[in-house]
């Protein structure tokens, strides 16, 4: 992100749902109109700089009653790393007893994010 | 036959019959919790993507961690479960509430019981419910069954895949599908405005690049064997406007165009169906038209937030508790109705002078809108409600207070938008 961007961004801090017009200028969002409140100036500036969503997905498992198990962040991630993310979780092969809450990977690329279990299976 | 006898039965293990089943297990009373399924939790456990929980567990959760939750305390409670136990028959004669039903491994079981608990859910509307013409070929799937396809068996149903309809679930299907390697070329909505809500068009259809065509529908399905493509064309004034139809090839179509309450058992017991939601009409008690068998959840209608699924439904378990001890009484009830901009009002009656909290579901699009509630040509009372939208359902409480008797039997209340 060198020279300026502009990018339409829609706000989800709260239902209103803004439509902000993001301007910024190597890599430092400076300008963020069309919001109704201060809300839609941070949205807009993480949204344009450092965008972040929480993964969920299923990895296989060994079990033959449930042979996957979903995984959740425990965190949103940057954007980036998500197709690094889900490919090592598609690389994954699990063996139960699985319990829910429990991690599958720890602080994944040093970005604090952990990935958990959100389901149970018993042996 | 087994024969088994209960005060109370819930028949579904979702959030619903589970929510209702610990309300009633709390009031001690006998309860059986009864689903077709192997396990507990219901469509939750195939909905694996986080925004579940925000206001029944006041945290962020995916939908198999809200039904482990709530199925650890059903657990808890010594609650009877049957699994992999399909109801197929449901009858009431005399004020008992009879239920014959079969597993694999005690074959078939009567039920008999006082109260009922309806939790059965929806199901989707499909290809037949929108008519598209076209061959029949493969590839053409519900946007939850390829969920399920997805996040429990594994499968993923298709490479290049058109969604019609913009509801959530083929929303969260867009970005599924899009994480595991699939490419979805267009999402298609009939309506000028779409059916799901904002964070979904942005996360999961902008994230991706995923055009969203409103005001659009899908006029053929083309394939032999599989679908190979559809054809796309615009709506003008509400009618397609065949030429600037355009087609795109594609081996797998995903449809989102609604869900309907689950009632086929319902009907089976006489229970009285509205028009208007699709599920049983239900009194201030969520009763419904057979005495004693009451309904809540996606049985009822359709909900937006598992959170607000679980909070009626132990209302629900807490009106069988009072039913079961005798403590419904013959109290006179008004009936409730949906007035002008509103499609639909839950509960469909109420009793005068008591705290009633209502569901509705609004016809129109408005940033700031007025709930009128009015009675015998007044309006008792006016709520401002925000961003009104058919695709959030709009829940308030009335205070008993503010509902006094009327002369004679209750007058009828309406419920309006403006």
């Amino acid at each position: 992100m060198t020279a300026a961007t502009e990018q339409e961004i829609i706000c989800l801090g709260c239902p209103n749902g803004c439509h902000l017009h993001c301007t910024s200028k190597k890599g430092h969002a400076v300008d963020v109109t069309g919001n109704k409140c201060d809300r839609g100036v941070d949205y807009g500036r993480e949204e344009l700089l450092d965008p972040k969503r929480v993964v969920t997905a299923v990895v296989k498992t060994t079990s033959s009653e449930l042979p996957y198990v979903p995984v959740r962040t425990t965190a949103p991630l940057v954007k980036p790393l998500i197709p690094e993310l889900l490919h090592e979780l598609y690389q994954q092969h699990v063996t139960p007893p699985i319990r829910s809450g429990n991690p599958l990977i720890e602080n994944f690329r040093n970005t604090g994010v952990n990935v958990i279990f959100t389901r149970s299976i018993a042996e | 036959m087994r024969e088994l006898e209960y005060e109370a039965i819930v028949i579904g293990a979702g959030a619903a019959g589970m929510a209702a089943a610990l309300r009633i297990a709390e009031g001690g009373f006998r309860v059986a919790l009864v689903d077709r399924e192997d396990h507990l939790g219901g469509i939750l456990m195939q909905c694996i993507h986080n925004g579940f929980g925000l206001h029944w567990f006041k945290q962020e959760l995916t939908g198999p961690e809200f039904a482990e939750r709530l199925a650890e305390k059903v657990v808890a409670a010594g609650i009877d479960i049957f699994l992999n136990t399909t109801v197929m028959d449901f009858s009431v004669s005399n004020g008992v509430k009879t239920l014959i039903a079969c597993n694999s491994e005690q074959g078939v079981i009567q039920f008999n019981a006082r109260a009922v608990v309806l939790a059965m859910g929806c199901r989707e509307r499909n290809r037949g419910n929108i008519g598209i013409p076209g061959t029949r070929p493969a590839g053409i799937f519900t946007a939850g069954l390829a969920q399920r396809l997805i996040n429990v068996d594994g499968y993923v149903p298709g490479k290049r895949v058109v969604i019609i309809g913009s509801g959530d679930i083929g929303l969260i299907m867009a970005r599924r599908l899009s994480w595991v390697g699939a490419k979805v070329l267009a999402v298609v909505e009939i309506l000028p405005h779409p059916s799901g809500i904002t964070r979904n068009i942005v996360q999961c259809l902008h994230d991706f690049n995923i055009p969203l065509y409103l005001s659009h529908i899908v006029s053929r399905i083309e394939g032999k064997d599989r679908v190979e493509a559809v054809t796309i064309t615009p709506l003008e004034g509400g009618t397609p406007e065949h030429s600037k139809s355009f087609r795109i090839e594609c081996d797998t179509v995903l449809l989102s165009v609604g869900l309907i309450p689950e009632n086929e058992l319902s009907k089976k017991a006489g229970v009285t169906i509205g028009h208007d939601t699709g599920g049983p009409k239900v009194d201030a008690h969520l009763m419904t038209s057979a005495e004693g068998v009451f309904a809540c959840g996606n049985v009822l209608h359709v909900h937006d937030l598992v959170d607000f699924v679980a909070d009626e439904s132990t209302r629900c378990g807490g009106y069988v508790v009072d039913y079961l001890r005798d403590q419904i009484g013959e109290e006179k009830q008004g009936a409730v109705t949906a007035g002008a901009n509103v499609r639909y009002v839950v509960p469909h009656r109420y009793v005068p002078g008591r705290d009633t909290h209502f569901s509705l579901r609004s016809i129109i699009v408005k940033d700031r809108g007025t709930l009128l509630i009015k009675r015998q040509g007044a309006v008792i009372k006016k709520k401002t409600v925000q961003h009104v939208k058919p695709a959030e359902m709009i829940y308030f409480k009335m205070r008993g207070s503010d509902l006094p008797a009327t002369e004679g039997d209750p007058a009828p209340l309406e419920i309006a938008l403006e």
